[in-house]
């Protein structure tokens, strides 16, 4: 498969340096105690949703998590009015109604980010049932995390999708964590493997290589989209973003423990295999002949 | 209007093949819907084909939620859950998905769907498809609630939630699955939220949902040859509850006694009997009653699950007591 052209490839990068600068504004504010609520920040993973991102038409749908800016901002939506909701504001996305974990925009195909744990799965499989009855040709994408593979509706979900041959991608991101435990702790076997036995194929690709995670999305995306046949079943691209900065941040007592965990988690530097959205370290990806160089998402 | 005789699940029937031929957009889905058990979805493969009767897998908390996105890209998603406690199973999807994405997304979608079921107890069926869950659904916020008690009010209701652009929970008492009574032919809506009094009288309010108007409207049957005048209010809707016309009649009467085929506490009958003591305190002669379940799960047993639930002796108990002329019992 061919590579994305230099402009495409500027445009990924922009838009994952878009998401960097945003969650990194939203970091500092919430240190200041500006912000209402609770904010999860997607640093760290910015190429899973730009991946997959790119790889999709604009009226084409997502489903994202309670971790949800990077997707919403790599399907389209604005940087202002996603602002304006985390403060609350009436002139937020859902009026202020929402907040981080809740911003939907369904003009740019963003059915909604979820605060629940695997609650987007079904309702994106729904949403692909609704196209393909309608009789349109758009393709949806599920986002959720390793945590939601845990959950019944992801089973139950790629069950009804693939009796049904529903024009929907699964995109399980796995950043290594289940809320604060390590995930091979909880989570038994391979997240790819588990579509296997309903006939869905699975495929893992390094979520910190935007390139490949596009590769992997084109490829799922354009077999969702041409519908029914034996050649057509959803598929589920796997993305292993290694290591996240900040997880959670909320506000807590200063001083207690959960206190010490949130101010220090964001504090920690990134993983070098996180740098994929133009980070302070690029030699991961500098390692790897004919990707790196100054055109890439590398820099 | 010309109207015929029909059951209460053949009611159902046609209110959903009403709404699915004005809208090609309304599709049922459900476990079986292609045959039906119960009936409400049977025959409709016939007319509209397996692309919008569709049969799922036995995955509520999923299909569920599948209707979410559906109605979010232009579907009018019927789903057929077969029975009540099956929205336990679903309760996620439900609660935290359903009657959230419009409010929590600020209104920018509409979720047209309706949620229906066979519920409450149908006889020895046991505390899991006994259940009515819809007191616990009425907290939710966010969701309607209907309740039709009558084969008329069945059809034209059923019409309107279709037609709802919010999700709509609709509950068949599974007790009046055949129970036959005047249907009209024509496609018609009864409006959500809009109560029916049943039954004309001037001593007490009897407030009642579900398979429980039948049962007040024969205790007010023989009340009446005792020169007791029993005023049936049927509110039909639960969420929004239409409480100027339940006040009205609490304002005529002076008494109220309310029915409901669920567990006491947090249910239809606390919810009604505290609303309307808010706003009609000065009208009430006597402290409004509840007639409700015991508050444990249903038993299987026959003669446990008689003592458990409501039925036309306790109405009536509760009617006398508010006219004291019976003391008044727990």
């Amino acid at each position: 498969m061919t590579e994305p052209d230099v402009g495409a490839q500027l445009e990924m990068l922009r838009s994952m340096l878009r998401i960097r600068r945003f969650e990194e504004r939203l970091a500092l504010l919430f240190k200041r105690g500006k912000l209402p609520g609770f904010v999860h920040l997607y640093i760290g993973e910015e190429a899973v949703a730009v991946g997959v991102c790119s790889a999709l038409r604009a009226e084409d749908r997502i489903t994202s998590t309670h971790r949800g800016h990077g997707h919403l901002l790599a399907k389209g939506a604005q940087a202002d009015r996603m602002m304006a909701e985390l403060f609350g504001r009436v002139t937020g996305y859902c009026r202020g109604k929402g907040g981080s974990m809740h911003i939907a925009d369904f003009g740019v195909g963003i059915i909604g980010a979820n605060g629940i744990v695997g609650g987007g799965i079904p309702i994106a499989t729904g949403a692909a049932w609704g196209d393909r009855q309608l009789g349109r040709d758009l393709v949806t994408v599920s986002f959720f995390g390793d945590g939601a593979s845990n959950q019944g509706v992801f089973f139950e979900s790629m069950n009804l999708a693939a009796i049904w041959r529903l024009p929907v991608v699964f995109v399980c991101e796995n950043n290594g964590y289940t809320e604060w435990t390590p995930t091979e702790r909880l989570t038994a076997g391979k997240i790819s493997g588990r579509s296997v036995p309903f006939g869905v194929p699975g495929l893992e690709v390094d979520g910190n290589d935007v390139l490949s995670v596009h590769a992997a999305a084109r490829q799922a995306v354009r077999r969702a989209r041409a519908g029914e046949g034996p050649a057509a079943p959803p598929r589920v691209p796997i993305g292993r973003p290694q290591r996240r900065r900040g997880s959670l941040l909320r506000p807590v007592p200063p001083g207690s423990r959960a206190a010490g965990m949130a101010e220090a988690r964001p504090d920690r530097p990134p993983d070098r295999r996180a740098n994929c959205a133009g980070g302070r370290d690029g030699r991961h990806r500098a390692d790897r002949p004919g990707r790196a160089g100054g055109r890439g998402p590398s820099r | 209007m010309t109207e015929r005789s029909q059951y209460f699940v053949r009611a159902m029937a046609e209110g959903l093949r009403d709404a699915m031929r004005e809208d090609p957009s309304v599709v049922v889905i459900g476990e079986d819907v292609d045959r039906s058990i119960i009936g409400a979805t049977r025959g409709l493969i016939d007319e509209f084909g397996a692309e919008r009767v569709r049969n799922t897998p036995i995955s509520e908390a999923t299909f569920v939620g599948a209707c979410i996105g559906a109605a979010a890209v232009g579907l009018r998603p019927v789903v057929d859950l077969m029975v009540g406690s099956f929205f336990y199973v679903a309760m996620d999807q439900v609660a935290n998905q359903a009657a959230r994405l419009r409010y929590m997304t600020g209104g920018q979608v509409e979720l047209p769907i309706v949620y229906f079921t066979a519920s409450g107890p149908s006889g020895s069926a046991a505390a899991q498809h006994s259940e009515n869950p819809h007191p616990m659904l009425m907290n939710v916020g966010g969701l309607k609630v209907v309740m039709p008690s009558t084969p008329a009010d069945a059809k034209g209701l059923m019409l309107a939630a279709v037609r709802d652009p919010n999700p709509v929970l609709y509950f068949q008492d599974a007790v009046l699955a055949g129970v036959r009574g005047p249907v009209p032919d024509q496609p018609y809506e009864v409006p959500i939220g809009v109560a029916d009094v049943k039954r004309e009288g001037d001593d007490v309010t009897v407030v009642a949902v579900g398979a429980l108007v039948g049962r007040a409207l024969r205790v007010a049957e023989s009340l009446a040859l005792e020169g007791v005048s029993v005023e049936v209010v049927d509110p039909r809707t639960l969420v929004p509850l239409d409480l100027d016309a339940i006040v009205g009649s609490v304002r005529k009467t002076g008494r109220l006694v309310v029915c409901d085929n669920a567990r006491r506490t947090c249910g239809a009958a606390s919810e009604i009997a505290a609303a309307v003591t808010e706003v009609a305190f000065p009208s009430l002669k006597a402290a409004p009653r509840r007639v409700a379940w015991e508050d444990v799960p249903v038993p299987f047993s026959p003669i446990l699950e008689q003592r458990v639930l409501v039925d036309e002796e306790r109405i009536s108990a509760a009617v006398l007591a508010v006219l004291g002329k019976v003391p008044v019992e727990g």
